[in-house]
């Protein structure tokens, strides 16, 4: 008894992160059946939509520790995506013969993607070393300049990367064994050497990945590192004076950061099967930075969140968006705005230019509504609400190890 | 066991050498030495602007002194990074607080504890059992040194939310929590009311007692006089007096520059 009320006590009731946790999960397991009942006809385009999601909720967790934890403001967080993703093309694809190697490579897929982190945090340490001394507004410029020279880089480069063309044909990432059953129309199974091909074992694949990612974060978060991270943020000076190596705790940040995304731009490049230069400018890492702030910097949960809205909204609510205005007008039976005429082009294309006006307009009044963002770490919500609440007491979080 | 007093000058925790310190044309600290003794109470004083707190910057690395030299326990410190300072057993408070504001006062004690703690980044990813017991042993320890200067009711409470007097004792307890052999405190009952400081004196003498020498700056001459077994007088940068609290309160030079208007 004692057990359960201890639970009512400090447990979801306390701690609405916890609830978070178990809806993403919970969702994120059924979202595929969910689909295959609800969807069928279109289930498989869905999947894909949603396993390309995981890459930007993948990113989000990266960008959060640099940006909500530690506090450093990245501008070109992208770049440590392009670096991953052709990582993948150079180690993973016939593409080698066309370089002056003459020679294709072909790692397997598991191998790269920590060979991609290894190489993507090892760019972090090399930009945060010289420029991590700078404070934020210099800093978010240098990696904003970062973030602009990478992609170039690899556009340039065109002996090495084909340039503008970029590379395509990648592997196909492959499993030793999988488990093969009706969900994926084949009979009960395990297969040995599977290829990672249909959506449904991307998805599953990515939302396994995910978890892990997850309780990764989450256990740095809560240990010498994070609390170190939360103090440089907070005050460098002081936390300087306390023992804490100010530069390699933001170094730690950026790496560990550069590395999510590095892995992220692997398992995006293999899924794409094409890695090209146009897939990683500014619009990214300002995309990626919106789902964190918007789903509350620093909160895991929350930026997940982030993720899933601001994803769902560009990828999945604009581009439908001219037509369901389309659907809408015709079925109050206002078709005649659908036609164009002399400058006014069809109610389509008109909402069509104007989607990201849309989108500007959702970001702007989600953050008049909600600054501290959907889900907001404690902390953050104090820091935006400094003396309403002068006695709050926060629950321990060791206090379930004590 | 309580640290013996007036031991013998040889065994001396800090030597400030012929320390100077100048902003641009401004000649903040201007040629100081003294030494601070295993196991006593130091204090600096003088006036607003004498250069104490500069002083301070200087021992810990914030701002390296233009010239001369530091040496902590028979090392040289001078232009050390202020988070290796620390690791060598200098701990410090600020005159104007500077708590992590937006963590617990747990985790301000907790913090305090980073550069005694071997988690690596393995560790840490991992929770590795190592990992898990150093937390645990650095929780409890932060509860014990949130005891020790009295404000375990605020444990799980955000820094900022503290009464004033309380914050000023939490940033003791995540000094000490750095397990400092030297301790400075810069003007810690700032703003006190005559019955916290006697209070405060009396957590100072506690912390003497676990081996701890205290190296204290105040401006209230009249606080200092009750606790320090030796003041330095600071005017101007200059170091103007040194000696027992009844030396330097006879002083001639200390009367003028310090207390002169008073009289």
């Amino acid at each position: 008894m004692s057990a359960i009320r201890q639970f009512w006590r400090t447990g979801p009731r306390r701690d609405p992160n916890t609830i978070a946790y178990i809806v993403l999960i919970v969702c994120g397991a059924l979202l595929p059946a969910f689909l295959q009942v609800f969807l069928s006809g279109t289930s498989t385009f869905w999947l894909t939509v949603f396993g390309d999601m995981g890459v930007y909720i993948l990113l989000a967790i990266g960008l959060n520790v640099v940006v909500g934890l530690a506090g450093l403001l990245d501008l070109g967080y992208a770049a440590f995506f392009a670096i991953g993703a052709y990582t993948y093309a150079m180690l993973a694809s016939e593409h080698g013969v066309v370089t002056p190697l003459h020679q294709a490579i072909h790692v397997p897929f598991w191998i790269v993607l920590l060979v991609a982190m290894f190489v993507a945090a090892s760019f972090g340490v090399i930009l945060g070393a010289p420029t991590l001394r700078l404070r934020g507004d210099y800093l978010a410029i240098v990696t904003l300049g970062f973030g602009e020279i990478v992609p170039r880089v690899f556009k340039n480069a065109a002996v090495w990367t084909s340039g503008a063309n970029g590379v395509s044909a990648l592997d196909i990432p492959s499993l030793p064994a999988w488990i093969q059953g009706p969900w994926s129309g084949d009979p009960f199974a395990i297969v040995q050497d599977f290829k990672i091909l249909a959506p449904l074992a991307y998805y599953v694949i990515m939302f396994i990945l995910l978890i892990l990612c997850v309780i990764l974060v989450r256990n740095l978060h809560r240990s010498r590192l994070g609390r170190a991270w939360m103090a440089v943020r907070e005050d460098e000076v002081a936390a300087a004076a306390m023992g804490v190596n100010t530069v390699a705790t933001k170094l730690y940040a950026f790496a560990i950061g550069a590395a999510f995304s590095g892995f992220a731009g692997t398992y995006y490049a293999a899924k794409l099967s094409l890695v090209s230069p146009e897939n990683f400018g500014f619009s990214v890492s300002i995309t990626i930075l919106v789902m964190v702030v918007l789903g509350g910097m620093g909160n895991i949960p929350g930026v997940i969140t982030g993720s899933i809205v601001i994803y769902s909204v560009i990828f999945i609510l604009l581009p439908q968006l001219p037509d369901y205005a389309t659907g809408l007008v015709q079925s109050v039976g206002l078709s005649g705005l659908t036609q164009s005429s002399g400058d006014y082009p069809g109610i389509g294309e008109f909402i069509s230019r104007l989607k990201f006006l849309v989108f500007g307009l959702i970001l702007v009044v989600t953050m008049l509504l909600r600054p501290q963002g959907l889900l907001p770490s404690r902390q953050r919500e104090q820091e935006l609400t400094k003396g309403v609440h002068e006695d709050t007491t926060i629950v321990d979080v060791t206090a379930e190890t004590a | 066991m309580p640290a013996s007093r007036g031991r013998e000058p040889a065994d001396v925790v800090l030597r400030v050498d012929h320390v100077t310190k100048r902003f641009g044309g401004l000649v903040a600290v201007d040629d100081v030495s003294f030494d601070v003794r295993r196991g006593e109470i130091f204090a600096l004083i003088g006036p607003n602007g004498a250069g104490k707190t500069t002083l301070f910057n200087g021992i810990t690395g914030i701002f390296p002194p233009t010239s001369g030299s530091v040496v902590f326990q028979e090392r040289e410190i001078t232009g050390a990074k202020p988070h290796q300072v620390a690791a060598l057993g200098i701990a410090r408070t600020f005159q104007n607080i500077r708590l992590f504001e937006y963590m617990s006062a747990l985790d301000n004690v907790r913090l305090g504890q980073h550069c005694r703690m071997h988690a690596k980044l393995w560790d840490s990813l991992f929770k590795t059992p190592a990992e898990r017991r150093e937390e645990q042993e650095v929780t409890e320890r932060a509860m014990e040194l949130l005891k020790f200067v009295d404000i375990e009711r605020y444990t799980h409470t955000y820094a900022r939310n503290l009464p004033y007097g309380s914050q000023r004792r939490l940033e003791i307890a995540r000094a000490l929590a750095t397990r400092p052999s030297l301790l400075l405190l810069d003007e810690p009952a700032a703003g006190f009311t005559p019955q916290e400081k006697v209070e405060l004196m009396g957590l100072v003498h506690k912390i003497v007692e676990n081996g701890i020498t205290i190296f204290l700056i105040e401006h209230d001459m009249r606080v200092v006089m009750g606790v320090c077994d030796r003041i330095v007088v600071l005017d101007h940068g200059e170091k103007i007096a040194e000696g027992t609290p009844e030396q330097v309160r006879s002083d001639q030079r200390v009367i003028e520059a310090y207390l002169g208007k008073q009289h």
